[in-house]
This record gives C-alpha cells, sequence and structure tokens, in this order.
C-alpha cells in the first residue's frame, strides 16, 4: 500500500503542476503546451501505463487489506471506542478510497478517455482546456469534484503519514516532520485540484 | 527418618565447587530418553525449563494462568542482588552471603546461602545475555542502587519493573525451548496431585482448567515451582491466584514442609481502604531510599500531613536505627510500623498506616540539579519543581500507581503506606540438591524453605527463584537422574495413575456434591482474617491455640456448607478458587501449630513473649537453632522432625541494626 | 478526595464456552465504593450471582497491580476502560457516577477465541514468541554482563519497548485486530540491543510470519492500538518493525533457523 501509494502521491504532484497551468489564464496556451508533452512523451507514455497498474494494485491490495481485516473479528463490539483512540478518517481509508475512486471514473471518462480515445483513433489530442472550461460550466459536476477532492484530502492527511509509517521512516526525529509535511500537502493539493473547476465556473479564468 | 540435608564435606566456599566438578552426569542420549515435569513458570520454573531443555531432557511445563509470562514473580518491582561489586563499595560473594544469613536471623542453612551469592554473579550475566534491559549509567555500564538490610549497592534492576523483565528473559527462553520440541507447554493446567510409583515420585495428575478434564502426566523427576503460600492470609501482595495446593499435594504425600510460619511481612504497601479490598499493592522497598518513613509525635492527630509542622514528626526509624535508619530490614520496618500505629499514632481514615515522605528528597534533588545546571539562586519553586522531575525518573511508575489506586498525588502528599503479607520463606523442606523428602521429588524458588531463613532481604527472591533454575537444578537433577537412565517412562494406565486420578475425581465430586450457602471468597476471607489476627506480625501462644481451633471449625464448616456454582467440566474459576482454598484451610493450621511450637522470636516470626526490652526480636538459639520440617501424619496430624542448623563460618548474634 | 457510593447497571456478555454463541446479560449492583477497583466491583456482582443462586461471570485477572497482564475487559467501548495506560485491574470505580451504564465486553479477535464469558484464549502470543522472541543463548553461555557497554539511551529505548505485558489490549483495540505494536514492541526491544543483534533477521521475518499465520489483522497505522496500551509502547516500535522487516527482505533474511 504504502509504495504504491507513494507513486500515486508523486503523480498527484505532477497532475497538479501541470493542470496549474490554469491559473496563468492565459487562454490555456501553456496548459496545453504541457499536457501536450504528457500525452504525447513516449517515457511518459509508458509512466501512465505504470501509474494505471499502481492505481490497479493500490486498489487491489486495499481490497485485500479491507477482507482481511474484517475476517480478523467476525463478532464486532457493542460499543465502539469511536473517536476517543483515533480518527474517524484513519478508520475511513476504504470507503475514503471508494469515493476517490468513483470520481476517478467520472473524471478519467470526462477528459483522459475520450484524449486518448481520439489520440488513438489517429484524430490527434482533444482540446482539453476547452473541455474543462466547458464541463465546469455544470454546477452538479463541480460539487461532483469538490466532494472528490475533499475524500482526497481526507484520504492523503492519514495516507502520507502512513505510508511513511509502513516504510519505517517515521522514527521520533522525523514523525512531527512528515505529520506536518503531510497535512500540508493534503490540504494544498487538493485545494489547487479544487480551484480549478470553481475558477472555472466563476469565470476567474476563461 | 533422619534428615539429611546432604550438604557436601569440605570448606564452606568450594562445597559447590566441589559438587560440580564430582556429581554424576547423564550423557545427552541419556537425556533425550528422560521426562522432566516442571510445575509452575515463574522465575523458578521457566529458568529450570528452559535449562533442562536446553540439556536435552523431556520436559513439560504446567501453570493456571494463560501464559507462562503470567507467573507473579513479574510483579517484583525494585531488583536483584548479586555480588558483583561493581560498585568498589566492598561487596563480595562472602558479603553477599553474610548479609542474607544474618538478614534471615540465623534460620538458613549456610551451604545453601553460600552457593546462591556465589551463582548470583552468572545470573546477571545471563540476564544481559538473554536480553535484559537493565537499568545503565551514561557510560553504558549497570546501574545499581541499594536495598534494605544492606550497606552496598549490590541491586541490579530495571525501573519498578525488575520481575517483569527478568521473567520475559526466562520466558523467552522458555518459548525458543517450546519452539525447539524440547518443553511441552501446558498453560491453564493445575496441578492437583503427586503420583507416586514405589516410593518415587513419576507423575502428576492436572486438571485443564479450560474444559474440567483430568490428565495423567508421566515425569522421571517432577519439579515443584510453584511459588508462595501468602494468600493462605487472603489478603496479599500476592496475586489472585497464587497458591498453596501444588506444594500440599506433595506435602501430603511425603514431601516434608519446611518452617512454615515464616511469613514475610513487607513494610511498603498501600494500607487496606475497606472491605471490598481483594489484594494489597507493594510499592517497591526502594521507595525507602529516598523516603522518609514518619507519625506524628501526637497521639490521634487528626490533622492533614503538611499541616503537621517538622518538629512534631517522629521519623521513627531513624530515632530507633540510627545506623541503618529508613533502611533497615523489612521485618524491623514493619513491626516498627505496627507499634506505631497500635500505639495510637497512626495516620489516615483507618489509623493503620504510617506516612512515607519525599518532600525532603524532592528538595534534596532539587537543589543537586540546581547546582548542575548553575542556577546559582535557584527560588524554592524551582528547586522543587527540578527534585520532582528528578524523583518522576526515578519513581515516577511507583508514584503513579499509588495515584490511581488512591487518587492522591504523592508529589504533594506524602504517601500512606502500611505492611502486608508479601512473601513467604517456609516451603517444602528440600536438601542441598533441592530434592524434598519424596525421592525424584523437587521444590524451587519460593515454593522451597531453604535460603532466606526467618526474613528475606529485599532484591533476593528473583535472585534465589533464578539460581535455583538456571544454575543448581540442571547439576542437581543430573547427579540424581544418572542412577535413572535404564527406566523406562511408565505409561499412564498404571494402577498409580488410575488411583490418584480417582482421588482427584473424588475430592471434585465431594466438592461440587456440597452445595451449600457460603461462597468460596467468604470462607477464604473469613481464614485470611483468623491468620492476620493470629500468625501474622506479632503471634502469641493464647492466639495461636485459638487460631487452631477455629480454623478447624471454618475447615468443617466450608466442607459442609460452601456454594460452588457451575459445573465440573467446563471453565469453572470458582471451583479452581475452592480447590485452592480448601488446601490453605489445611496449611493455615499447620503454619499456627509451627509457630506455636517456635518458642522465639526470629525474622519475620514475631512472638510477643520473646522480645527485648526496646522491643526487638529475641531469638532462642539455644533451643531453636533448627529448621522445623513438618512430615503430615493424616488430617491435623504433623510430626516434627528437626534439622539442626550448624554454623561453621558466621557466628550468630543478636541482629543490630542500631 | 472524596469518597462514595453508586449504583450500577452493567451489561456483561455472557458465553458458555468457545462453540455456543454468546449474549448480553444485565445486572444490578448496589452500593459499589468509589475506592473500589473495576475488579472488586465484579467480585461484588460475583458474590452477589452466587448468592442468588446464579452462576457468576468468569474473567480473567491475577496479579491486579497491572503488570501480569492477565486482565482483559472491554469497558464501554474501551480496552481496559477510559484511563490513560491503566490496565483494567488499576482502573478504580471514581471514575463513574451513581446510575451510570457499563457495557462489557471481551476482548474480540478471532485469534483470541472466547473461552467463556469476558475469558479470551490469547496464546496466539506464545506462539509469536515462539517464533523468534528471544535471544539463542543457553544457560551459561554468557560473558560478564559488563563486557559490552550500551548507550543509556538504548537501553532505556529498550527498556520501554520489554515493558510490554502482553495483554492483548492493542488487538483488542485495533479496528483491524492487528498484533503489530504486540509483535514491534518484541522485535524492537531485541533490536536495540547488541545481544539481540545476530538474529535480529530471522526474528522479524518469523515472528511476522506467525502473525499472520494465526489470522491477526494487518496494521493500517490507525494508531488506537497506541491510545489504548497499558504501559504506553508506541507507534514508533512498528516503524521500527517495519524498518527491520524490510532490512531483513533486502539483506535476505532466511526462515529456517531457529
Amino acid at each position: 500500500m504504502a509504495l504504491t501509494g507513494l507513486f500515486l502521491i508523486l503523480f498527484l504532484v505532477v497532475h497538479c503542476y501541470v493542470n496549474a497551468m490554469i491559473f496563468w489564464n492565459d487562454g490555456g496556451e501553456k496548459f496545453t503546451e504541457a499536457a501536450h508533452f504528457m500525452g504525447t512523451n513516449v517515457v511518459i507514455r509508458i509512466t501512465e501505463i505504470g501509474l494505471f497498474a499502481f492505481l490497479i494494485l493500490h486498489i487491489v491490495q486495499g481490497l485485500k487489506l479491507w477482507a482481511k481485516n474484517r475476517s480478523g473479528r467476525s463478532v464486532r463490539y457493542e460499543v465502539s471506542a469511536g473517536n476517543a483512540t483515533s480518527k474517524w478518517y484513519s478508520r475511513s481509508m476504504g470507503i475514503l478510497g471508494t469515493l476517490i475512486l468513483l470520481f476517478l471514473v467520472i473524471h478519467i471518462s470526462a477528459f483522459w478517455a475520450p484524449n486518448r480515445a481520439s489520440q488513438t483513433m489517429g484524430n490527434g489530442e482533444l482540446d482539453l482546456y476547452g473541455m474543462m472550461r466547458d464541463t465546469f460550466q455544470n454546477p452538479i459536476i463541480v460539487v461532483i469534484y469538490l466532494f472528490g477532492c475533499i475524500s482526497l484530502a481526507w484520504h492523503l492527511v492519514h495516507g502520507f503519514y502512513s505510508a511513511f509509517q509502513t516504510l519505517g521512516l517515521a522514527t521520533n526525529r522525523y514523525k512531527g516532520m512528515i505529520k506536518a509535511v503531510g497535512v500540508g500537502f493534503s490540504i494544498i493539493v487538493p485545494i489547487i485540484f479544487a480551484l480549478m473547476p470553481i475558477a472555472f465556473f466563476f469565470h476567474w479564468i476563461g | 527418618m533422619p534428615l539429611n540435608s546432604k550438604i557436601p564435606a569440605g570448606e564452606l566456599a568450594e562445597k559447590w565447587e566441589k559438587y560440580k566438578s564430582t556429581c554424576k552426569l547423564v550423557n545427552p542420549a541419556n537425556k533425550r530418553q528422560l521426562e522432566v515435569i516442571v510445575i509452575g513458570t515463574g522465575l523458578a520454573g521457566a529458568s529450570a525449563a528452559a535449562s533442562l531443555g536446553e540439556l536435552g531432557y523431556k520436559v513439560k511445563t504446567f501453570c493456571f494462568q494463560d501464559s507462562p509470562r503470567r507467573a507473579h514473580s513479574i510483579a517484583a518491582q525494585g531488583g536483584i542482588n548479586a555480588a558483583k561489586n561493581y560498585q568498589n563499595d566492598g561487596d563480595s560473594t562472602y558479603r553477599l552471603f553474610y548479609d542474607t544469613v544474618k538478614g534471615g536471623d540465623y534460620r538458613a542453612r549456610e551451604a545453601n546461602v553460600y552457593r546462591l551469592a556465589s551463582v548470583s554473579a552468572n545470573i546477571i550475566d545471563q540476564c544481559v545475555a538473554q536480553g535484559v534491559p537493565f537499568a545503565r549509567e551514561y557510560g553504558g555500564l549497570l546501574s545499581n542502587r541499594s536495598f534494605g538490610g544492606t550497606q552496598v549497592q549490590r541491586t541490579f534492576y530495571a525501573a519498578g519493573q525488575t520481575g517483569q523483565q527478568l521473567l520475559i528473559g526466562a520466558y523467552q527462553a522458555l518459548e525458543r525451548q517450546v519452539a525447539l520440541g524440547n518443553v511441552k507447554q501446558y498453560s491453564r493446567h493445575e496441578m492437583l496431585d503427586i503420583v507416586m510409583v514405589e516410593g518415587k515420585a513419576r507423575g502428576v495428575i492436572v486438571r485443564n482448567l479450560v474444559t474440567g478434564e483430568l490428565e495423567r502426566h508421566f515425569g522421571h523427576a517432577v519439579l515443584l515451582c510453584s511459588g508462595g503460600y501468602g494468600n493462605v492470609f487472603y489478603l496479599s501482595t500476592n496475586a489472585m491466584g497464587s497458591n498453596v495446593t501444588a506444594a500440599w499435594k506433595a506435602h501430603k504425600k511425603g514431601a516434608f514442609f519446611g518452617n512454615p510460619c515464616f511469613t514475610q511481612i513487607h513494610p511498603t504497601c498501600i494500607p487496606v481502604s475497606g472491605d471490598h479490598q481483594s489484594k494489597l499493592t507493594l510499592m517497591s522497598e526502594s521507595l525507602r531510599n529516598d523516603g522518609r518513613i514518619w507519625v506524628p509525635k501526637k497521639q490521634g492527630d487528626t490533622r492533614k500531613a503538611n499541616e503537621i509542622p517538622e518538629e512534631e514528626r517522629d521519623y521513627y526509624l531513624e530515632r530507633r536505627y540510627p545506623a541503618f535508619g529508613n533502611l533497615v530490614p523489612r521485618d524491623v520496618a514493619s513491626r516498627a510500623a505496627k507499634e506505631r500505629c497500635d500505639a495510637g499514632y497512626g495516620v489516615g481514615a483507618s489509623k493503620q498506616a504510617v506516612y512515607l515522605d519525599y518532600a525532603s528528597a524532592i528538595e534534596r534533588y532539587g537543589k543537586i540539579e540546581a547546582n548542575k545546571q548553575g542556577l546559582a539562586n535557584a527560588d524554592k519553586a524551582t528547586i522543587i519543581a527540578l527534585g520532582k522531575d528528578v524523583v518522576k525518573e526515578k519513581y515516577g511508575n511507583l508514584f503513579e500507581m499509588y495515584e490511581k489506586i488512591t487518587g492522591e498525588n504523592p508529589y504533594e502528599v506524602p504517601m500512606r503506606i502500611y505492611p502486608a503479607v508479601h512473601y513467604t520463606m517456609g516451603g517444602i523442606w528440600v536438601d542441598y540438591e533441592l530434592q524434598t523428602t519424596v525421592p525424584g521429588l523437587y521444590a524451587l524458588g519460593e515454593a522451597n524453605f531453604s535460603d532466606h531463613g526467618a526474613n528475606r532481604l529485599g532484591a533476593s527472591a528473583l535472585m534465589q527463584g533464578l539460581a535455583d533454575g538456571y544454575f543448581v537444578i540442571p547439576y542437581t537433577l543430573g547427579n540424581n537422574l544418572a542412577d535413572d537412565i535404564r527406566t523406562k517412562a511408565i505409561p499412564t494406565d498404571h494402577p498409580a495413575f488410575v488411583a490418584a486420578e480417582n482421588e482427584v475425581r473424588e475430592r471434585i465430586n465431594r466438592l461440587m456434591s456440597i452445595k451449600g450457602t457460603e461462597s468460596v471468597e467468604s470462607f477464604h476471607k473469613r481464614l485470611g482474617k483468623i491468620m492476620w489476627d493470629k500468625c501474622g506480625m506479632a503471634r502469641n501462644a493464647q492466639g495461636l491455640k485459638e487460631a487452631i481451633e477455629e480454623i478447624k471449625a471454618l475447615r468443617k464448616e466450608f466442607w459442609s456448607n460452601v456454594r460452588i456454582p457451575g459445573e465440573i467440566n467446563e471453565h469453572n474459576p470458582e471451583l479452581d478458587k475452592a480447590n485452592r482454598v480448601a488446601d490453605f484451610l489445611e496449611l493455615g493450621e499447620l503454619m499456627c501449630i509451627d509457630a506455636l511450637n517456635r518458642n522465639e522470636s526470629c525474622g519475620g516470626h514475631f512472638r510477643e513473649e520473646y522480645q527485648t526490652e526496646d522491643g526487638e526480636a529475641l531469638r532462642q538459639d539455644e533451643g531453636y537453632m533448627y529448621v522445623a520440617a513438618w512430615e503430615y501424619k493424616g488430617e491435623s496430624q504433623y510430626e516434627l522432625h528437626k534439622e539442626d542448623l550448624i554454623y561453621d563460618v558466621v557466628h550468630p548474634t543478636q541482629r543490630s541494626y542500631k | 478526595m472524596e469518597h462514595y457510593n453508586m449504583n450500577l447497571t452493567l451489561k456483561v456478555w455472557k458465553q458458555k464456552n468457545r462453540n455456543e454463541k454468546g449474549r448480553f446479560e444485565t445486572y444490578q449492583v448496589k452500593n459499589i465504593s468509589s475506592e473500589m477497583s473495576f475488579l472488586e466491583m465484579f467480585d461484588v456482582l460475583n458474590e452477589q450471582l452466587i448468592a442468588e443462586g446464579k452462576e457468576p461471570i468468569a474473567f480473567d485477572h491475577d496479579c491486579r497491580e497491572g503488570i501480569c497482564g492477565m486482565c482483559s475487559m472491554y469497558i464501554n467501548g474501551r480496552a481496559h476502560g477510559p484511563w490513560h495506560h491503566t490496565t483494567t485491574c488499576q482502573l478504580h470505580m471514581r471514575e463513574y457516577k451513581d446510575g451510570d451504564t457499563i457495557v462489557v465486553e471481551p476482548w474480540r479477535a478471532n485469534a483470541f477465541p472466547v473461552i467463556k464469558d469476558l475469558v479470551v484464549d490469547r496464546e496466539a502470543f506464545d506462539r509469536i514468541i515462539q517464533a523468534g522472541g528471544y535471544v539463542s543463548v543457553n544457560t551459561g553461555n554468557a560473558v560478564d554482563a559488563n563486557a559490552i557497554p550500551i548507550e543509556k539511551h538504548e537501553a532505556d529505548e529498550s527498556f520501554a519497548s520489554a515493558a510490554c505485558i502482553g495483554c492483548g489490549a492493542c488487538v483488542a483495540a485495533c479496528p483491524n485486530a492487528s498484533a503489530m505494536l504486540f509483535v514491534s514492541a518484541k522485535v524492537s526491544h531485541l533490536a536495540m540491543l547488541p545481544q539481540g543483534d545476530p538474529e535480529r533477521k530471522t526474528r522479524v521475518t518469523n515472528m511476522i510470519q506467525q502473525m499472520d499465520k494465526e489470522g491477526f489483522g494487518s496494521c493500517t497505522n490507525i494508531g488506537a492500538c497506541e491510545a489504548e496500551c497499558p504501559k504506553g509502547i508506541s507507534l514508533e516500535n512498528i516503524a521500527r518493525l517495519n524498518r527491520e522487516y524490510i532490512g531483513s527482505m533486502t539483506a535476505g533474511g532466511s526462515q529456517n533457523s531457529i
């Protein structure tokens, strides 16, 4: 979980960086340039396959873990500790992950899939910037994206620190720093993502 | 039968060396054919089972707890003595031997104690090699502290959890042997009888406490490592499950019981808070290193401790024993506390308590710390705060425990303490080889009577348990089993096994069929009260005679009116308890008989008729320099055998800690 | 501290044995003193049940001073009850007030099957230790105790890990019923000492393998174990265990030596 998770975190950084190009508010010029690079560079395309493999692996591992951990206790407690001994999001990684997965299905079928389909059929890349601008005029889609970002944020608050703990790197010395960076990351990245549909919706960028 | 203690001839210091170099050995191939049963898995049992497993014997261990790691050795807090002389303060094997014999008020066997002192250093080496995390100094070497009854620093410790760490070390060694297949481990099993074949102990009947089934197990030898019997007093610092049953069954099968009345009352326990009390909690004796014990000078003083000015406090231990002060041996400290409380100077709601005060230690440490930090004119508040930090580091876990139990903060108000039953020096009589009067049956650790005389020094119980298990029994058992290599394993359908099992079954059936009205717990409490009042910290002939009659009557009542709910063939803690209390009801009587027989005061045994003018214990070396070994002859019938104690090296004197 | 008495309602898990299904029973206890320990309150209840001709509640307990690790109640959703760094036997009734209802359950984990009522079988822990939680040193093999100096800080850290009492509260508290804190405490205790060094790779591999075999859940770093551990064993131990485990894989820790 930790290795695949960290890889996905790296992906988020890249994805966030590329998409943040829209905030230049230059009609999507810089963004399209970056998207073109990402969509056509051979190395990136191969890595993309790896990304999907890791995503699927992350999901499979997660499901296996969930199944194993559920089978660790067949008779459940009548009264549970609730938040007295742990954080709700730490206990809810499976649900948060499922929400993110649902969001991803919508997200991929809205942007990535049509684009790659068009490329594969030899019709070239689509105007992703334009698609974003159009798609995010629908308030329902904007709300779905916001939910996706919130789920991601909570998933990351636990996941970021947890990955380091699983790799044995969260020693007393670095634990505080890892937690702080993790929380910072979990707030900043989803906010940047969330700002994209919001900015289009409110026509802050055009 | 004359008692033969089998002490090897020769100079005291050479006896054990000589024994080891001349004892018989069993070759490795034969060891694999020899089966050994170990009852109890505390320090003595776990260390013995692990060591014998390593040697190649086929070992089975039994404990009534859910894991060997729960044994009550785990609760020992303060430390373990060893004559390492790492502190260069004049310690030596001889001095540890001498302190132990003197501390035991000259009622221990010289040869055994000397052997104990001489293997003490190996114990520390062994434990460190196992990964026991003893406290260390900044230089990386082991740290020591002082303990009651000695003037050197020879106590090794792991914060306030020394027993836990040593037991875990022995437990891990044991589990390793289980993994290797040399030891088979049975948890939640209680030994209910010894099986005798042709005059030798050849097996045991145990009850599986989960299913209630009885099982038969054969062994060429049986080792009793079942601990002490302090729970005969109901309230003690022992674990709730600690019991005499295994030892008592052995006694009834012919093992003599040595000095049953020698009980240690520990001076620093948290006082009783009410009738609901189920056990007493010890506060490590190491607290006496820094704490000062006092009561108000005025009788029945009702002021709060902090409101009583310095000049109106009686630091009675420092007053009576200037040389040792608060570090006098346990029996002396306990009696002094009782004396003050009986005279009406006790504190707290019950008036059965004295203060253990850390205010001056906090101030003293605070000043040292301020000095270290270069604070020239630190104000009082700073000093106190610094001092509290130091005390917290040294005794934090104990202070925390005190606060949990009493709800009072010991950093602010003095702790209240009172003596409580803690350890039994008496136990199954054994010879130098730790063999009982029953051939093939051995007793180790607190279960035997051997090394502490009439009073045990602090931090010596752990030492003895591990000495017996790691370093003594591997030699002495081999010496005896060497003659047994031709004995084939006896099948457990042998008539002796069948008969023993039937006897056990019959007794359980009898208990369950009483169906009376009073709970086991209630009988146990009543027995405890008789014992504490009449065979406790102070005893007299009149009281002991009464106690014997009262116990007999109580036993009769028990067997006609006890109520045990549940069934035989299931997990039934009430039945387990009933089995144990039934044995305590017999042991209690023997303890009183022994106390009545011993017309002297020595160590933990204080007969009011025998005391000096200022209330110190007065030994009668003329008539009582012997081990009283009692033989069971039928209900209430005990025959006294005497093993004379011969002091070749130490010359008994009146103990003085003044 | 003011003392007071209280009446309580107890909802306690009753289960005849491993195979039969359990259920909750409700009991009333009266005049419980605030000075009692939680287990003494149970003693009072059991005495009352025996007097009424009913069957008392089976529960594990032994030393009653917070060190043996035998007591094991899950009280109102909390392993060993609500007090921090405290076993059930050290929990005292001044925590509660008149009229309170307390729900008491056994440790629940498939690796800890119920034996009766609140008593569970924790032999899985013994088997994990058997898999490697020791230093292989036979009696008599030791060198002088001061032959190998150990840095005080390391020794203290090792001691902090060795303070584990094996009660199983970590498993009980973990939403995944994972035994990771227990295993990590033992691995850490020995990994931080030079004496434990030669076997550190096989130890961690074998202990983890045994842990998985026993049917405990996996660690997802939720942290409830640390919050409920009566001896304050920290998550740092789990990080160390993970390090040791990764280290053993990269360096080819074998699984066959004991």
